[in-house]
């Protein structure tokens, strides 16, 4: 790696919902254009990292530093309303919403970035349509298209794939490696262990505390699974 | 025929009165349209119920102050409003209440004491048209408020529009942009006591709502995207005006009730056979 200085460095991290620890002793840093998977059990503090990183989630201990210029942050589905009435061109759009404003018109080239990213996730087709037809799968690409427009250096994706059907998620990954391809550092939750096996090089494997984390081989070992099996029964790999 | 027809729909707006409640409901519908979709899609239709109601205290002291003086009623109204909305916003913020339950509280309150208030100088007849209106009585400075309002709520919509839709739809990504979601939610709220308290006088404050609420839920039945929604919501609006009026000429029915009540047809027909989500959509397609 021809850059090997730290994008996001965690030291003793802590957060807690009220009197409940969530996550605990965090340290250690993620590298600039690493591609990461976090992994862990439900209620193992996954979300709540990324939270933690976007400052939704205040810190109780500890502190982090993030030296990308732009962060860009994918939550989970369900915390969008369908029946908003949008088009996915306008949803889209708000992607640019840093560069353009309150009140100024799109100029050209911004029309045809929005027009590029909708084909990159192959929704231009349904450039006008609303919101309320698409499925679950179209409005994620809808979201990537949107995250393509952000161009940030840090981007954190929380469980990009639940309830995603196979051929979506195979798409939108070739657009995650095309992002790793051009040096921007991803940190994604996932779920599905072949997929982070087949697509991350590093993993981060969460259960309040750091079980493991490095490079992806030596993290998803027999051994580290069954220690958070152990630890957890709610631990379900979809 | 033409003849019948002329005299029923038409001729009643000859008198000046009739006239300017006309033009009144016009101009309430254009600014108070978008204000209500934006209740609708924020979720937020209780709140706006619960601020019409606050309003009243304030409208009180000033019809205590100055009697029947609309500049005097509507100041108070406004600062009512307000205050009952910052406080509910504090409650929430720092104890287990959530906002909808700490407005529910401070609203009735508000009612009670703003009732207690008109009934302790004021007759019954005052307190009815308080809390009724009479769009009848609308002279020319209340045409100008009302102007003022709505220009004052277009111009604020266009120039907001962009982030607060996008705060809308989806606060968390508008929040992971570095956008502050909660100087849009103030301004927001006093575009809503502002509509409210220009349409009091007109339709009281226990109608006031009305106008702005009912033509907006049934415009989400019929258009899908932002603009012909609220392009739908005031035509629905106006429309509900017009008959109102002539509804409340031709019967002698108190204008408010009446206004609302043919808002509430239109509510109907949209239930029942509305373009999108409907009944007859989930029943016939």
């Amino acid at each position: 790696m021809k850059n090997a200085s730290p994008c996001l460095t965690l030291l003793n991290l802590e957060a807690r919902y009220g009197s409940h620890i969530v996550l605990k002793q965090i340290t250690g840093s993620f590298q600039t254009g690493s591609l990461t998977a976090i992994v862990g059990p439900n209620g193992g503090g996954k979300s709540t990292l990324l939270k933690t990183l976007m400052k939704f989630v205040p810190l109780s201990h500890g502190s982090f530093l993030n030296t990308a210029v732009k962060t860009a942050y994918l939550p989970q589905r369900s915390q969008i309303d369908l029946e908003f009435p949008l088009t996915v061109e306008e949803v889209v759009s708000f992607g640019l919403w840093k560069e353009v404003g309150s009140v100024r018109a799109f100029k050209k080239n911004q029309r045809e970035q929005i027009c590029a990213a909708l084909e990159a996730v192959g929704m231009l087709d349904h450039k006008k349509s609303h919101l309320q037809t698409l499925s679950g799968g179209q409005l994620q690409r809808v979201l990537f298209a949107r995250l393509i427009l952000q161009n940030s250096d840090l981007i954190l994706l929380d469980e990009p794939f639940t309830g995603i059907d196979s051929k979506t998620t195979h798409d939108l990954m070739l657009i995650v490696k095309k992002w790793h391809a051009e040096h921007r550092t991803i940190i994604a939750v996932l779920h599905d262990l072949e997929l982070v096996k087949r697509h991350f090089s590093e993993t981060l494997l969460l259960s309040t505390k750091t079980i493991g984390w490095g490079p992806t081989k030596t993290v998803l070992t027999p051994e580290s699974l069954h220690k958070i099996h152990v630890c957890s029964h709610s631990f379900t790999f979809a | 025929m033409l003849q019948m027809i002329y005299d029923f729909f038409l001729s009643p707006f000859h008198y000046l009165f009739l006239k300017r409640a006309l033009i009144g409901c016009f101009t309430l519908s254009l600014g108070s349209a978008p204000v209500g979709i934006f209740l609708v899609l924020r979720r937020m239709s209780l709140m706006g119920d619960a601020l019409s109601h606050a309003v009243l205290p304030g409208v009180a002291v000033g019809f205590l102050l100055a009697g029947l003086s609309l500049p005097m009623m509507s100041l108070g109204g406004l600062l009512a409003g307000l205050l009952v909305a910052l406080l509910a916003g504090v409650v929430s913020r720092f104890t287990l209440l959530q906002e909808d339950a700490s407005f529910a509280g401070f609203f009735l309150i508000s009612l009670a004491f703003g009732v207690m208030i008109v009934s302790t100088k004021g007759s019954n007849v005052d307190l009815i048209h308080v809390l009724f209106g009479t769009i009848l009585s609308v002279d020319a400075l209340s045409l100008i408020l009302i102007g003022a309002v709505t220009t004052f709520t277009l111009f604020a919509i266009a120039i907001i529009y962009r982030p607060f839709v996008l705060e809308c739809f989806d606060p968390v990504f508008f929040k992971s942009v570095g956008g502050h979601g909660g100087i849009y939610h103030l301004l927001f709220l006093f575009l809503v006591v502002a509509n409210l308290v220009v349409a009091f006088q007109a339709l009281g404050t226990l109608m006031a709502l009305g106008l702005m609420m009912i033509p907006a839920i049934s415009a989400r039945l019929w258009a899908r995207g932002i603009l012909t929604l609220c392009g739908t919501a005031f035509l629905i609006s106006f429309l509900s005006g017009y008959f109102g009026l002539l509804v409340s000429y031709h019967g002698s029915f108190p204008s408010g009730p009446s206004i609302i009540l043919i808002a509430g047809v239109f509510y109907v027909i949209s239930i029942l056979f509305g373009r999108y989500g409907s009944l007859r959509t989930h029943f016939f397609s």
